[in-house]
């Protein structure tokens, strides 16, 4: 009995651990001021000020401006990286050519390289073409993902080569056979490389930062950053009532890829 | 639509390991031609050269006199049914079916999903559709022709492998070890069925396999080939009776050739442990006596043996021997199960029947044979 449940009881608690911080942003966010600090972890607060801060964070910043740049910047790494790594790691799973395993072993060896190591070479190049302060600026640093790459790469190489030539005999080109097959049978790892890319990308603040200084072009979490700087100052209640905005559409897009982000991730065996 | 098919000199290196030296083939209209060979002589990939999936560094392929070495293997119109069927997993039997037919007769735009079908004639839609129930209705499969890959069984995802093959009635059929994943049973039914199927379409068939019971019941001429080399290319009959080389030999025929070292005098007399076999060839030398299994007999006299273990196949009964005396020497004789069966350990004298004696020097060549005398051995 014990031993059937105990992994159960202790995933729960582990689960506990994680949702608490989301459980008290979402508390503080329809507490009234006097009651922020209270340890209490009661759901229901003694006066009710959802409707106030949430009022708050929607009206005094532009939030839904935003969330519509969070948008279009997710979007667009989004779409460049899988146009870029999706025939990529085809030709590297599936297309024999010479340098292939040196270029394999550049990708692996390129996973190992942090953002900030790239920041300050592309945040010159970025000022010196004077493209600070665009959209463009925000994303071009991740339109070519290694990471998508070496995902897609685990996930195509699995896909059986008889397919192919069969495909390549009944006329199929290269691109419709990385796109209408194997992509097919990878959407798996699709969804799960979605999920991570625009989790990451949206609640990223440090490029956007370094790059951006004007309001109408931040994305959510540098939104949030003037929201406190400017307006609320030590308004906790508004503050998380901005961030469970900016989360939401994260927590809804996760749960609708759920059972392929596990898929892809358990298939590919990149976690 | 039969054609012809030539293979002139062709060679393939994977690095520095050879796997094909020198292939010449000229394969007729409409004949069943057979590779076979053990695992790596190099049959898959000659077929794959075929194909046009796999290039040749040297020779030419050639499809109805016409050199196709270069061209792209859409361009060959080919048809492939591979070892693991190769279906499209996510298409429905049908649509795997009406693949081939698709990607030659409609343009980029028209098999785009949802705006093709407006893009679409309405009577090329109907000719490829009926072409595929022409093909389903062939290989009875109509039943299956909305359900995907995925539920179908081994032997029907044969089935619709080569319904996709056939309908886009190409110029020659390409198998490369179709049956291998199919139970026993189904083995050989399949056999049956594509015999079948290849005399009513009169279509060119080239067959690899590594089974020479699938190669000697179906073919027309069968290719054996060894290390990157074809051994020997003939009929099942000709490969059967008159191997060219010692690898022929022991590749064609079930239980396996018995083979027994032999020795040739000045005179061109064979003589087998020491006794004169009646029979007469004009190499000299250490040889080797190649003799199938039911050219073997019980008798009276002759190589002493004793019996390891007896086999029942229903009519016949296999018996594996060892030749007294030294080395360890097996044999295996095929006897109908009326004659009561040998006890193990049993001694026994066998005798040969000299005609149907195979003869092979030092180098594995074929050396003739005739007979001088009553057979002594």
């Amino acid at each position: 009995m014990l031993r059937r449940y105990l992994p159960h009881l202790v995933l729960a608690l582990g689960a506990v651990v994680m949702l608490l911080p989301f459980y008290w942003m979402g508390l503080t966010a329809i507490r009234p001021p006097a009651e922020v600090f209270d340890i209490s972890l009661w759901p229901i607060p003694k006066h009710f000020a959802g409707v106030e801060n949430f009022t708050q964070a929607a009206t005094s910043v532009p939030m839904a401006r935003f969330m519509l740049n969070g948008v279009i910047v997710c979007g667009g790494i989004l779409i460049v990286q899988v146009a870029t790594a999706v025939p990529c790691a085809y030709a590297l799973a599936k297309l024999r050519f010479p340098g292939r395993r040196i270029l394999l072993s550049m990708v692996i060896a390129a996973l190992c390289v942090p953002m900030q190591a790239l920041a300050l070479p592309l945040f010159v190049g970025l000022a010196k073409t004077h493209m600070l302060n665009t959209y463009f600026a925000m994303m071009a640093p991740f339109f070519l993902s290694v990471f998508a790459i070496f995902l897609f790469y685990q996930s195509f190489r699995s896909y059986p080569d008889e397919i192919l030539e069969a495909a390549r005999m009944d006329g199929f080109s290269e691109m419709e056979i990385c796109w209408g097959l194997v992509l097919r049978a990878s959407l798996p790892a699709l969804a799960a490389f979605a999920v991570f890319s625009i989790v990451a990308h949206w609640n990223d603040l440090y490029w956007p930062m370094i790059v951006v200084t004007k309001t109408e072009l931040a994305p959510p979490p540098l939104g949030m950053l003037f929201f406190s700087d400017a307006e609320t100052g030590a308004n906790y209640g508004a503050l998380m009532a901005g961030a469970t905005l900016i989360t939401a559409p994260i927590v809804i897009c996760f749960l609708l890829a759920r059972k392929q982000f596990i898929a892809g991730i358990t298939m590919t065996g990149v976690k | 639509m039969a054609r012809s098919l030539t293979l002139t000199g062709l060679d393939k290196s994977f690095g520095a390991t050879p796997v094909l030296r020198g292939i010449d083939l000229s394969v007729n209209p409409g004949e069943f031609v057979s590779l076979v060979g053990m695992s790596g002589c190099g049959k898959s990939t000659l077929l794959r050269m075929i194909a046009g999936l796999e290039s040749p560094d040297r020779g030419r392929v050639a499809i109805d006199g016409q050199d196709v070495t270069e061209a792209d293997p859409s361009d060959r119109n080919l048809a492939m049914v591979f070892q693991s069927y190769a279906l499209y997993p996510h298409m429905s039997v049908r649509q795997n079916i009406a693949t081939p037919l698709r990607m030659r007769q409609m343009t980029l735009a028209q098999r785009l999903p949802l705006i093709g079908r407006l893009l679409t004639p309405a009577a090329l839609r109907s000719e490829i559709a009926r072409a595929v129930e022409d093909a389903a209705e062939t290989l009875q499969i109509t039943a299956l022709l909305d359900r995907k890959p995925a539920q179908l069984s081994g032997g029907q995802r044969q089935r619709v492998a080569l319904a996709r093959a056939l309908v886009r009635n190409p110029a020659a059929f390409l198998m490369d070890e179709p049956l291998s994943n199919l139970d026993a049973k189904l083995r050989a039914h399949m056999r049956e069925e594509l015999a079948a199927l290849h005399k009513r379409l009169g279509a060119t068939f080239i067959y690899v396999t590594h089974d020479q019971i699938e190669a000697m019941t179906m073919s027309d001429r069968i290719a054996l080939m060894s290390e990157g080399r074809i051994e020997q290319l003939g009929t099942p009959d000709e490969l059967y009776h008159s191997p060219a080389t010692l690898t022929v030999a022991r590749f064609i025929g079930s239980p396996t050739i018995n083979l027994l070292p032999a020795e040739a005098d000045a005179e061109g007399r064979v003589h087998l442990f020491g006794t004169d076999t009646g029979l007469s060839t004009p190499a000299r030398g250490p040889l080797t006596l190649g003799l199938r299994s039911e050219d073997l007999r019980i008798a009276e006299q002759g190589l002493p043996v004793q019996v390891l273990r007896c086999e029942t196949h229903g009519a016949d009964r296999y018996i594996g021997a060892r030749v007294e005396g030294g080395e360890d020497l097996r044999l295996t004789l095929r006897q109908p199960t009326l004659h009561p069966a040998p006890a193990e350990g049993q001694r026994l004298h066998l005798a040969m029947n000299g005609e149907a004696a195979h003869l092979f020097d030092a180098e594995g060549r074929r050396a003739s044979v005739t007979r001088r005398e009553r057979v002594a051995a």
